[in-house]
């Protein structure tokens, strides 16, 4: 039986799911209902700088039906005030002590103006403090939020000062509005933090009204650029937190790592967690849908869990970052096709036309005699059901002019009708680091490179 | 009187409500936007499905009618009357394992929106100063007459009946399309600058020597002939099917319906006699057919739409006498079928057995065996194939510079609006290019 408890960085939780801090968690009446979801914890929405917030400060990313795909934001830190933010804390904090409640914190850059934060804070009971370097927005015209996140010597400055006021846990909160995300994570690692968050919000404008040519949303006929979240930034979440991974210092540390940014199922929280979080946070998908998603959060995951036999959120952390690498150490051997199952293919063409137009043009249509046929060279006079379905070719693979891009296989409709399928390269493996030291030549000459293919038989068409 | 034709109009109302801008937009968002994709095969006019489903989910409704204009000018029409599940939606991709793509209906959304804000096909080429007889209003005339007229020639449609659209008019019952949709289609091609002169008869009204002297190229689109007889006792009792659709579709108020109702005949045009007498308050209507359910000519959807509406079958049935008292008629008297060897249909001959007869009960007889070939062809004296006017690749019939489409020409296949208007569109092409041809020779000289 898999148990989905969590301690982190001294932080207990009965399941590795937080709420992020965000407007679900405004409030302690909202806190109240989502630990009665069942969430395990929750980050307080940022306090800290007075504020006054905007309408239409939601903006958010649709495909087709799809709503929300993403959500931006303009939204500030808390706009209530501090003293009912601070006594909600420790009415939560102490109604539900199993669950884990962390206070985020944002306030001026001068040391005194932490210190007194983070007293106020300890004072209410709660579990842990995260540092907000991260919101894109508005904060950091004034100097705040991402303003410190992209400084790795300011997150070290002010986190050092966090670090001497502070008796509980501390969070530093990255942004992923930088260049080189490791850097602001050796610089909380260097000054001492307890654990580190990823991602806030990415900056991002997230379109322009067709009809009254203004941003969307529109705020009094302005707008501008606002932090971007949900399902879209997954794989821009996944890259930065194992970036962190894998890079010495952070890993060597040993600096636990609280994972979010488009969680929006258990499948989302299983990634995160085998790329080294070890907390989870969500906020886009709970906007979106509510604090019942907590329920298939933990479920999907238990029962996941359960049958490959992992029996900690520990034991799942991390697992997959030895897969994390560089291209200059992938096998330039391993080959890969693409097959077809005639039946389960649909002949819809989707992966003709991708491949022919902007692949590697190694799919062919046969017709059901066998013969290869051009798309479209139906008789203009041939028509109906039977017709169309019986003459319909069938898309083929050519293995052997098959780069094996995989293209195909993204945009097929149907579930495992694609496959790409490993075959013997017959060369022996080799990287490009290895290539690059061993025979420089090749790697650095295109006569060179030409006679390099030719001799392991490597055909580019 | 006033809540009586009321209901009327509600029994006979179109039978698939208009889908919702959002209902569409979910439905576009499904299709996979498949490349060479088989609904365009199947679609008789081959309109690029994919292409105007995609405008739908897009939002540009406008673009979305302008594609399936430029395949068949009769997109509203079609989206309502099309089988689309032998045609477009049979071929859909997603139908093998989950549903195929509501085609059909989102032509008709888009239709609809063009409708609604006027977005109609206009006029492509200049003026070429050729005139173009087309004789009948009907889907092919009109779809030839449209096609035509946006290549810049100057067409007239003469059409015998008072108001032009033909079947889509007079023949496609209310449920499927309404009147006025089939009107205003006919308006729209005269927005193209076509001419429509109603109430003249061809053949007595206006002769085809008179048209070809007047016009560049004469183009018959007449259609089918009169249902043929059944030769039994008292048949003048019997009322014709296409003349009880037009009924219901011109007058529904004056259409007298039985109690108990015979449609002899299993096509589409019978299944839809049928409905109309069960919408309009037959207790029991019996659709009696000389052979089985394997071998009756309506589609299959329409089978099971006649099963749903409460419709009975009679098959192996042959019609051989009405029964009548007081000179109203009170049963059909029917022999029992057996099947024998195929006949030059290629399906199973009904052989009638001597001494079998038995009495259906009915108070109103409806026939709807079919039509009648074009009886035109012989009095031109144009060569005929199976008793169809014979046309070449071009639709050029015997004679020159007369053209003939629609289903005066459908020796094969079966007859539909969608056909009809693709030969109206491809005899449109052939024509032009013909006309075109002659001024360069002209020139050459």
């Amino acid at each position: 039986m898999a148990d989905l408890r969590i301690n982190f960085a001294g932080i207990k939780s009965p399941n590795p799911f937080w709420l992020a801090s965000a407007p679900p968690t405004n409030s302690g009446a909202q806190i109240h209902k989502a630990f009665e979801a069942g969430w395990g914890g929750a980050v307080w929405k940022t306090i800290g700088a007075p504020v006054l917030n905007v309408s239409n400060r939601y903006g958010a990313w649709h495909q087709g039906r799809q709503r929300m795909l993403a959500i931006n934001n303009v939204e500030l830190i808390s706009d209530r005030p501090i003293e009912i933010n601070l006594r909600e804390i420790a009415e939560v904090k102490r109604a539900w002590p199993d669950r884990a409640v962390i206070v985020s914190a944002m306030v001026e850059s001068k040391p005194e103006v932490w210190r007194e934060i983070i007293e106020r804070i300890e004072d209410t009971g709660a579990d842990g403090i995260e540092l907000n370097y991260g919101c894109p927005h508005g904060m950091s015209e004034r100097g705040m939020g991402s303003a410190i996140g992209q400084v790795p010597e300011y997150c070290e400055r002010i986190t050092r000062w966090v670090m001497e006021a502070a008796t509980i846990p501390v969070i530093m909160k990255l942004t992923p509005n930088i260049t080189n995300i490791v850097l602001p994570a050796r610089a909380g690692v260097a000054a001492g933090a307890n654990a580190l968050s990823l991602i806030n919000t990415i900056n991002s404008i997230v379109g322009v009204d067709l009809d009254s040519l203004e941003l969307t949303p529109s705020i009094g006929g302005k707008g501008g650029h606002g932090g971007y979240a949900g399902p879209a930034v997954k794989p821009i979440a996944l890259n930065m937190l194992a970036a962190l991974g894998t890079d010495e210092i952070v890993a060597k540390s040993g600096i636990p790592i609280s994972g979010m940014g488009g969680i929006a199922t258990w499948q989302d929280a299983a990634q995160f967690l085998l790329l080294g979080a070890s907390s989870l946070q969500v906020c886009t998908a709970v906007m979106h849908y509510g604090y019942r998603i907590i329920e298939d959060l933990c479920d999907g995951l238990f029962n996941w869990m359960d049958e490959k036999g992992f029996k900690t959120i520990a034991e799942v952390s991390g697992h997959s970052l030895h897969r994390v690498s560089e291209f200059k150490n992938l096998d330039l051997s391993y080959r890969a096709v693409a097959r077809i199952d005639a039946e389960k293919c649909i002949k819809c063409n989707l992966c003709y036309v991708a491949c022919n137009d902007t692949a590697h043009q190694c799919i062919d249509l046969v017709s059901p005699n066998g013969s290869l046929v051009q798309p479209l060279s139906y008789d203009v006079r041939s028509n109906g059901r039977h017709e169309a379905i019986e003459t319909r070719p069938q898309p083929q693979v050519r293995e052997d002019d098959c780069v094996g891009c995989r293209l195909c296989y993204n945009v097929c409709p149907v579930d495992d009708c694609i496959s790409m399928v490993e075959l013997p390269s017959g060369r022996d493996a080799v990287t490009w680091n290895e290539l690059s030291t061993q025979q420089t030549q090749v790697t650095e000459d295109w006569e060179t490179m030409k006679a390099y293919r030719e001799q392991v038989g490597i055909h580019i068409h | 009187m006033e809540s009586a034709s009321r209901e009327i109009v509600k029994a006979l109302a179109e039978q698939l409500p208009p889908l919702t801008a959002h209902a569409a937009s979910v439905e576009a968002d499904r299709c996979l936007y498949c490349f060479d994709a088989p609904c365009t095969h199947a679609c008789p006019t081959h309109i690029d499905i994919p292409r105007f489903i995609k405008k739908i989910a897009s939002q540009n409704l406008r673009g979305s009618a302008e594609t399936i204009y430029a395949s068949n000018l009769l997109g509203a029409t079609c989206a309502r009357v099309c089988p689309v599940q032998e045609l477009c939606e049979g071929a859909c991709v997603l139908g093998a394992d989950h549903k195929p793509i509501a085609i059909g209906r989102l032509q008709r959304f888009a239709m609809d929106y063009a409708r609604d804000h006027h977005l109609y096909p206009t006029v492509k080429g200049a003026p070429t100063g050729r005139t173009i007889a087309v004789v009948g209003a009907g889907p092919a005339g009109l779809s030839c007459a449209g096609e035509l007229a946006r290549l810049g020639h100057a067409v007239t449609i003469f059409e015998k009946r008072d108001l032009p659209g033909g079947l889509s008019t007079y023949g496609i019952i209310a449920l499927r399309e309404p009147v006025e949709v089939a009107l205003e289609e006919t308006r729209m091609i005269q927005s193209l600058g076509v001419q429509f002169k109603t109430g003249i008869e061809f053949g007595k009204d206006v002769s085809l020597a008179q048209l070809q002297e007047e016009f560049s190229a004469v183009v018959l689109s007449v259609g089918l002939g009169c249902t043929p007889g059944l030769g039994i006792e008292s048949e003048e009792t019997i009322i014709d099917g296409l003349a009880f659709i037009e009924a219901s579709k011109t007058a529904p108020e004056n259409l007298q319906v039985g109690r108990n109702v015979i449609v002899i005949g299993a096509g589409n045009t019978a299944v839809d006699c049928a409905t109309i007498a069960r919408r309009l308050g037959a207790q029991r209507v019996t659709i009696v057919y000389r052979r089985t359910d394997r071998e009756m000519t309506c589609y299959e959807h329409e089978y099971d739409f006649a099963r749903k509406e409460g419709i009975e079958f009679r098959f192996l049935a042959q019609p051989s006498r009405v029964l009548m008292e007081y000179g109203q008629p009170v049963g059909l008297e029917c022999l029992r079928v057996e099947l024998g060897s195929p006949d030059t249909s290629g399906r199973p001959s009904p052989q009638p057995v001597p001494g079998s007869e038995f009495v259906l009960q009915a108070d109103q007889i409806v026939k709807a065996v079919g039509q009648k070939k074009p009886s035109l062809a012989e009095h031109l004296g144009l060569a005929t194939t199976k008793g169809f006017i014979s046309v070449d690749a071009g639709f050029e019939t015997s004679l020159r510079e007369v053209y003939a489409i629609g289903d005066c020409i459908r020796a094969t296949g079966a007859a539909s609006t969608v056909m009809a208007v693709q030969d109206g569109k491809l005899a449109a092409v052939s024509i032009h290019q013909k006309l075109a041809e002659s001024v360069a020779s002209l020139e050459g000289k």
